[in-house]
């Protein structure tokens, strides 16, 4: 299996980053806020932000006294960049379920 | 379009250990098995994806509640080799019925040999999906008017 690659497949590779950017994908989020619909801390969630932060995924601003986080309105990266894991998962299963099909040559076109 | 760069294809490749008939048919016939079942837009748990086997059928899921939600159209069907479908889900994760802001995904099969098949896939055109601003959209807000209004609203009466 040999996938095309870039520098922020990465940052969705993590279960736990790739869920917090499906949530920011609906709607921005603050760190509370999205530590009560994951099982990880909010320091962890916080860790996981900084991340997509640094790879231009996410962008945060104040409101209020809090911070919300949402998708970066100019990375268009993003969406690619999620659409890019998603093939490379599938690609993999894909390959997989080929594999351990059983193969019947007598088979009808249909 | 827009002035927006273009949002390069993504490209993908899998050799796999079986003949070229048997890599299409998973593919296709068998979508549902393989595809990971995370990655569904409906509201319900995915009970089935599933690829209409001719140019102009639907590509859709269906839900564990008997809903359906569509994904894209076939485009091309040429068994054992090639296969274009629409992407049709967008920035909400939801369909857009609008064929202007379809990306497309072509998938060819090559055999190496008779018991080997390289499967290239390419997923291009994503700067459609983004043209109708749904990207921007689901940024901004979470899909109404009245939503992004709101929060505009918020937005502009804490900016600091």
């Amino acid at each position: 299996m040999d996938t095309y690659r870039d520098a922020s497949l990465g940052l969705l590779g993590d279960p736990s980053r790739r869920a917090i950017f499906e949530l920011l994908a609906r709607r921005p989020y603050s760190v509370g806020e999205l530590a009560k619909q994951l099982p990880i801390t909010r320091p962890a969630v916080s860790q996981h932000l900084r991340v997509l932060k640094d790879g231009g995924l996410v962008v945060s601003r104040p409101e209020g006294t809090r911070r919300v986080y949402q998708l970066n309105p100019d990375g268009v990266t993003a969406l690619r960049a999620y659409l890019d894991r998603v093939w490379e998962e599938a690609l993999t299963a894909f390959q997989k379920a080929a594999e351990a099909a059983p193969v019947d040559p007598e088979q009808e076109e249909r | 379009m827009s002035t927006a760069p273009a949002i390069p294809a993504i490209r993908g490749t899998a050799t796999v250990g079986v003949p070229v008939e048997q890599a299409f048919r998973v593919f296709t016939d068998s979508f549902g098995t393989w595809w990971p079942a995370e990655y569904h837009i409906g509201q319900a748990e995915m009970a089935a994806a599933i690829l209409e086997p001719r140019a102009g059928g639907r590509w859709y899921e269906t839900g564990v509640d008997g809903s359906e939600c569509d994904w894209g159209r076939v485009l091309a069907w040429e068994p054992f080799h090639r296969l274009v479908v629409t992407w049709q889900i967008n920035g909400h994760w939801q369909y857009d019925p609008d064929p202007e802001h379809a990306s497309e995904i072509e998938v060819r099969f090559t055999a190496d040999g008779p018991g080997q098949t390289t499967v290239e896939l390419e997923h291009r055109l994503l700067d459609r999906l983004v043209g109708g601003q749904a990207i921007y959209d689901a940024i901004i807000g979470g899909g109404s008017w009245t939503g992004l209004l709101e929060r505009f609203a918020k937005a502009a009466a804490n900016q600091e």
